[in-house]
């Protein structure tokens, strides 16, 4: 079985503490710097306030995306995605939406694709329920990365079991696996 | 409908030129950028002038502008401010974006590319070297008329034997996957994908996403212009070729290793069609040459290495949103062809290219960042673009091959950058309104 990274063990699992800032030394990317890999991947949480009156609309997203994937279940695969979790909730100051998503392409590439998907589906997003999300987003990409990076609460601990290792390459070893019990079946 | 009266034509066109020279500028006052663009403007051909010019009439010029150079033309604040930030900030404040580190860094650029200094780029093709020197003489009395601008530095490039077809120093046959713009009358080659929508490369038109970004202001400034990443690369072409000896015992397993750092032999021909020896014939014809997908043709990379410069510069249908990420490529070589055999001579010598787009941190960051030096690049490890990518020795270089891949360790740097920057490049009616000294 091939090493996920020559860096890196998978066998090993690995916790990471992230300094306040979400990265270790700055490393500038494109549009701000750089959040490193960690044993969970690349990854973010968005954390912003729903504007009045919009949290129903929110939760029937939820079904939009259900409805999406099940018509054609590689929609978002251009995100690189292993997990997503979309919460709403309100401690006391307000009605909050928290988009936490793992992947495995860099924040800043994660948000040009996802807007690509937005247009091509030709659906809004859930995102104009958000307070601050920019009126021109869809003239106006670098805003909206603005946006998702202004509301980015990094990390201080992330921890992989399987560290580093990309959705592609878990599935690459599902399929290996089931190739494997496909044959020893047929030697039955 | 796209105003081809009104483009430059420099990414519409392709002048049968064996010869340029690039002029960089530096302005002291407004005035004297005014005095020189008023002086030049009548030789900078639109898209439909030089497309309907004689094919050897090559007195057409190109001008474009840093965002330093726009203030220094007197373009107010207020409109500066609208540009995007990665323009604004120019290639040398974004080299570690770029991945221009080490010796690759602003702080070794020559010609004064790294300088605030740097406003002004001319660009001029030529038929051959004398209709080129024989213009350069004009023009540098024209410049010595126009007190204030100034001549930061300037770069001849001249086509190297053999002279049928464009090629590097390296011997890699050039411009084979061109993009074709929608709304042209130009027929893409096959394998060159659909036309693309002018919005990906001219701004203020619809792009593959929509209706386009905002247009940074006034709008008479930037309607019909387009960003250009200025590249001046140098190739080692003594350590490339010692690197073919060293790692392939015949010329035939050089030329093997040749191709495999490319995805095509050297001929153009590429590996996906002509994956065990290399077909000239193939590589020469463009109707076959760019002809080739990589998902049903070349999953696992066995004809082309999932980390070869094609296959990185160009993904094709292996990456998404493929049609946001295309560039249109101009350039030439400079510096003295070095026959084979004969010894490095430590000339410098490479490509000095322009990539145009319509957005700079969309596109050619973007292909610097993510496809050019990203290590995991299609899962790869600690692998980087083995020509253009950012090398310390210690990158390596997967060739899948059955049985066993083999692994290529410690890939050296076959190329450095020299300099670069960003540029706008304006419309003919924008040029006007610089010239003009008008106000928004």
């Amino acid at each position: 079985m091939s090493q996920a990274s020559q860096s890196h063990d998978w066998t090993k699992p690995a916790a990471i503490a992230i300094p306040k800032e979400g990265f270790f030394t700055p490393e500038r990317g494109r549009y701000g710097p750089v959040f490193p890999q960690t044993p969970a991947n690349y990854g973010f949480s968005i954390i912003a306030r729903v504007k009045p009156g919009r949290e129903q609309a929110i939760r029937e997203y939820g079904k939009t995306i259900e409805e999406a994937v099940k018509a054609d279940p590689a929609v978002l695969a251009p995100l690189k995605l292993h997990y997503l979790r979309w919460l709403l909730f309100d401690i006391g100051s307000g009605l909050h939406f928290m988009y936490q998503g793992i992947f495995d392409t860099d924040f800043d590439k994660y948000v040009e694709d996802a807007l690509v998907l937005f247009a091509q589906t030709g659906i809004t997003t859930v995102f104009v329920n958000l307070e601050g999300w920019p009126e021109d987003w869809q003239a106006n990409a670098p805003a909206v990365i603005q946006f998702f990076r202004d509301h980015q609460c990094p990390s201080f601990l992330e921890y992989g079991e399987y560290p580093y290792v990309s959705a592609d390459e878990i599935k690459k070893a599902l399929r290996v696996k089931d190739l494997f019990s496909q044959m020893l079946d047929q030697m039955q | 409908m796209l105003e081809l009266d009104d483009i430059q034509h420099f990414l519409m066109t392709r002048p049968h030129a064996l010869a340029a020279r690039y002029e960089f500028l530096s302005f002291r006052t407004p005035q004297s950028a005014r005095i020189w663009l008023n002086g030049i403007l009548d030789k900078v051909g639109t898209t439909r002038s030089v497309r309907a010019a004689d094919e050897h009439d090559m007195r057409w010029v190109t001008v474009a502008f840093t965002w330093q150079g726009l203030l220094a033309t007197g373009v107010e604040d207020s409109s500066l401010a609208t540009f995007p930030d990665e323009f604004r900030e120019g290639m040398a404040a974004r080299a570690e974006i770029l991945g221009d580190i080490g010796r690759n860094g602003p702080k070794h650029w020559i010609g004064e590319l790294a300088s605030n200094e740097l406003h002004a780029i001319l660009i001029l093709f030529a038929r051959d070297v004398e209709q080129r020197d024989r213009s350069v003489r004009d023009y540098e009395e024209f410049l010595a008329q126009c007190d204030g601008a100034e001549r930061l530095s300037f770069l001849n490039l001249e086509a190297i034997p053999p002279y049928e077809y464009s090629h590097d120093h390296f011997g890699y046959r050039d411009r084979l996957s061109q993009c074709v713009v929608a709304g042209t009358d130009e027929v893409a080659n096959p394998g060159s994908g659909p036309p693309l929508k002018a919005g990906e490369f001219f701004l203020g038109y619809p792009d593959e996403d929509g209706d386009g970004p905002r247009l940074p202001h006034p709008e008479i400034l930037s309607r019909n212009g387009s960003y250009l990443a200025y590249r001046r690369l140098q190739e080692h072409v003594g350590t490339f070729r010692a690197f073919l000896e060293q790692h392939g015992k015949t010329r035939e397993e050089q030329e093997l290793i040749a191709a495999k750092l490319m995805g095509r032999w050297r001929s153009g021909a590429p590996l996906v069609l002509a994956p065990e020896r290399d077909d000239p014939e193939l590589g020469a014809d463009p109707l076959r040459n760019n002809n080739f997908n990589y998902k049903t043709m070349d999953p696992h990379g066995y004809a082309v290495p999932l980390g070869s410069h094609i296959r990185r510069m160009n993904p094709r249908d292996t990456a998404v949103n493929m049609n946001r990420r295309r560039m249109i490529r101009r350039g030439g070589t400079y510096g003295p062809h070095l026959p084979e055999g004969a010894p490095e001579d430590g000339v410098e010598r490479g490509i000095a290219a322009f990539i145009g787009c319509a957005s700079l941190v969309r596109q050619f960051e973007f292909a610097q960042n993510v496809w050019v030096n990203d290590p995991k690049f299609h899962e790869l490890d600690h692998e980087r673009d083995p020509i253009i990518g950012t090398h310390d020795g210690t990158y390596q270089m997967t060739i899948p091959k059955r049985p066993v891949r083999r692994r290529l360790t410690g890939l050296p740097s076959f190329t450095t950058v020299r300099g670069g920057a960003y540029f706008f490049l304006p419309g003919i009616r924008a040029l006007r309104f610089l010239a003009s000294g008008a106000r928004a």
